[in-house]
């Protein structure tokens, strides 16, 4: 039990008065934060990235997972607490949630998405300790071309899978690519990009281009279509859970958890899929059938489950590959990036106490919100009626500050407003943004990870598939990479060969029984 | 996610859907036009070279931006994005917009030389009025406990780098 020896030890990092407290300030802010309508997971990250300017990485981190998870709780308080649903991994938590809050049952439905939250992300955060030595070993036998292939997975993962336009995904992720190229080139040393402008030939800053696509570009969106007239906010007193409810809830936790953290895990799973999973299961499951529509605790405590353990397995390839899943890893990996800390398969050899601690943090943090959300709900719930101007003035003001702490240079808040712009218009003509982030974090690796697989082979582009084995000296195709790109094959030639397999299989079931087609139809979305 | 959304195909869809179409071809011809200066030393240890990734990411931004076209065209219009403060049931609040892009170059033009202090003050506080706050007192003090308090916190107490400019020496 190497991890459990290692996990013990994050605890003694993390556990210090010092880093307890910043674990303690993470979570606080981060709830508060996410709280606030409007702003999700990703961009309370973001939005706080300077508090944690001033401390070392492994402080920093510590902090930053407190903030995570607050801004994952305070994300689902406001959905369920607003009769509108905010970022996409809550949506499903907010139906019911919403409609048992509306039916006076709000201090239930806030309980059960804390402690569901709890149990999932202490349960999705072990699971993470215990794959971690079996993906280090897998992480650490990949070489240039296995890493070139994995991140190639992970582009084509989030654009064409998650989203419905894969036109536009692609069109995201070019625009991300294209900023990515911005600097001089590390390997050839001349300016790419750049035109003639100093400041750009170090780059664009990740964090400039989180802050600016995340926290301006979202700010002007919502400048532009602000709902006149706040929406309602349910009151709520202390969150409990009666006997009744802590039976019915129970196993939706556990059923959530392991939808999430499978989904979480793989490049590009999400929380959309499995929240949505865990709905229809426990809709399926339940004893209370004629309660779905109305505000079922089930349907609230399994996809918050789901949503949770989902976010817990993101770690994964994040921490053992550097692979960031979804926007929220995206940020936390250009935090890690911005303290000089290189994520990729050698981040757990060479950052172990940092990793370990982080984990560690992470289940110290998950314990800290049940305790704190539970007693301060009735506050979080105040803060949904702050006023508009200042909520968006107030994201403004902080974006500014964040960016331009980064290098300390006006430079970097003008290319935050031109990304800001072009975060606006990726909202007005439905380019997701995640593919955009990941692309600006991944872009440069891939290409790096490419000219040295290429190398390797002499500059042979069979280098992109395999290696010259060591025991043999001969040329040996990567079993990695031939899985990698057979499921890319597959993913990307999915939407060609399904439709016309499904137009069958629809003509038949018509044929054979209209009883089964309204049954499987109303389980599909 | 934004779902694409199916209009009648007969209809011209607005010439205001081919913007990111043309935001792609322009990024593409750009990413070319660079990618075209750079010298492609191609060497034993960089048989890659330093022109391929933008010539890859140029030619594909170019499809797509052709093909993105062929499907607006087609009526398959993007689904703006919601959320909790947004009301899609009204035109987008152009004025807005632009009041706060304004704000906003404001502070980039003042911060080095007033100091975050004042330019994120006023930042906040052009901010709050622009997205329709009518408290010009209260929002006044709010700006000012907001860009002093950050400014004590993060610049003196966190060493965050924030510039004191003209206020150098009062703060």
């Amino acid at each position: 039990m190497e991890n459990f020896q290692l996990l013990l030890e994050g605890f003694a990092t993390a556990a210090t008065p010092m880093n307890l407290l910043l674990a303690l300030i993470g979570v606080t802010v981060g709830t508060a934060v996410g709280v606030l309508p409007g702003i999700g997971p990703a961009m309370t990250v973001a939005l706080l990235l300077p508090i944690t300017y001033g401390l070392e990485p492994t402080g920093a981190m510590i902090m930053l997972a407190g903030i995570l998870y607050g801004g994952m709780y305070g994300g689902s308080t406001t959905s369920i607490l607003l009769n509108t649903p905010g970022e996409s991994s809550s949506v499903v938590t907010a139906i019911e949630g919403n409609l048992m809050a509306k039916s006076g049952r709000a201090a239930q439905a806030l309980a059960t998405a804390a402690i569901g939250s709890f149990v999932a992300g202490t349960i999705g955060t072990l699971l993470v300790v215990f794959t971690m030595p079996w993906m280090t070993k897998f992480a650490i036998s990949m070489g240039a071309p296995e890493y070139f292939a994995v991140i190639l997975l992970a582009f084509i993962a989030v654009t064409a899978v998650l989203g419905s336009s894969r036109i536009r995904g692609f069109s995201s992720l070019m625009i991300g690519l294209a900023i990515g190229i911005i600097g001089i080139d590390a390997t050839s040393g001349q300016s790419r990009m750049s035109f003639g402008v100093a400041q750009l030939g170090d780059g664009v800053d990740v964090i400039v281009v989180a802050v600016g696509i995340f926290a301006l570009g979202e700010a002007l969106w919502v400048a532009a279509h602000l709902r006149h007239g706040a929406a309602d906010v349910i009151p709520v007193g202390r969150p409990f859970l009666g006997k009744q409810d802590w039976k019915r809830s129970w196993k939706p936790w556990l059923r959530g958890t392991a939808f999430g953290f499978p989904f979480g895990a793989v490049p590009a799973g999400g929380a959309e899929i499995p929240t949505f999973l865990s709905y229809i299961t426990e809709k399926k499951l339940t004893k209370h059938p004629e309660e779905f529509g109305k505000g079922a605790i089930e349907g609230v405590a399994g996809p918050e489950a789901a949503n949770n353990a989902s976010a817990a397995g993101t770690f994964v390839p994040m921490l053992s590959l550097g692979l960031p899943t979804n926007a929220t890893a995206a940020v936390l990996l250009a935090a890690l990036v911005s303290y000089g800390i290189q994520p990729g398969p050698l981040l757990l050899q060479r950052e172990s106490t940092l990793v370990w601690a982080l984990l560690a943090s992470l289940l110290i943090g998950n314990t800290l919100l049940v305790f704190l959300n539970l007693p301060l709900a009735p506050l979080w719930a105040k803060l949904l009626r702050i006023p508009r101007p200042y909520l968006y003035a107030g994201i403004l003001f902080f974006a500014a500050m964040g960016a331009y702490a980064v290098n300390g240079s006006p430079f970097d808040l003008i290319l935050l407003l031109g990304l800001g712009i072009i975060g606006f218009g990726m909202r007005r003509f439905g380019l997701p943004v995640l593919p955009l982030i990941v692309a600006v974090i991944m872009g440069p690796l891939i290409e790096l990870q490419c000219r040295r697989a290429l190398q390797l082979a002499s500059g042979s582009p069979r280098g992109l598939i395999g290696g010259v084995d060591a025991a043999t000296g001969l040329f040996a195709l990567s079993p990695v990479c031939v899985t990698v790109y057979t499921i890319i094959l597959i993913v990307l030639i999915w939407p060609v060969v399904y439709p016309p397999i499904r137009r069958r299989l629809d003509r038949r079931r018509t044929e054979t029984a209209v009883d089964d087609t309204a049954k499987t139809g109303g389980t599909q979305r | 996610m934004s779902e694409a959304v199916a209009v009648a195909a007969k209809t011209r869809p607005p010439l205001v859907e081919f913007v990111p179409c043309a935001f792609l071809a322009l990024m593409g011809v750009l990413v070319l036009i660079d990618a075209g200066t750079l010298s492609n030393n191609r060497t034993g240890v960089d048989p890659l070279g330093p022109r391929a990734v933008p010539i890859v990411v140029g030619v594909v931004s170019l499809i797509l931006a052709v093909a993105l076209a062929v499907s607006v065209r087609r009526g398959h219009l993007a689904e703006a994005e919601s959320g909790e403060d947004i009301d899609l049931g009204h035109k987008a609040d152009v004025k807005t917009v632009l009041l706060l892009i304004g704000v906003f170059t404001l502070n980039i033009l003042l911060i080095d030389t007033l100091g975050w202090v004042i330019s994120g003050g006023l930042l906040f506080y052009g901010s709050a009025i622009a997205l329709g706050s009518r408290h010009f007192i209260r929002d006044l003090f709010i700006a000012a406990a907001l860009s002093l308090g950050t400014f004590y916190a993060f610049a003196i107490g966190l060493g965050v780098n924030l510039p004191a400019g003209i206020l150098q020496g009062i703060l």
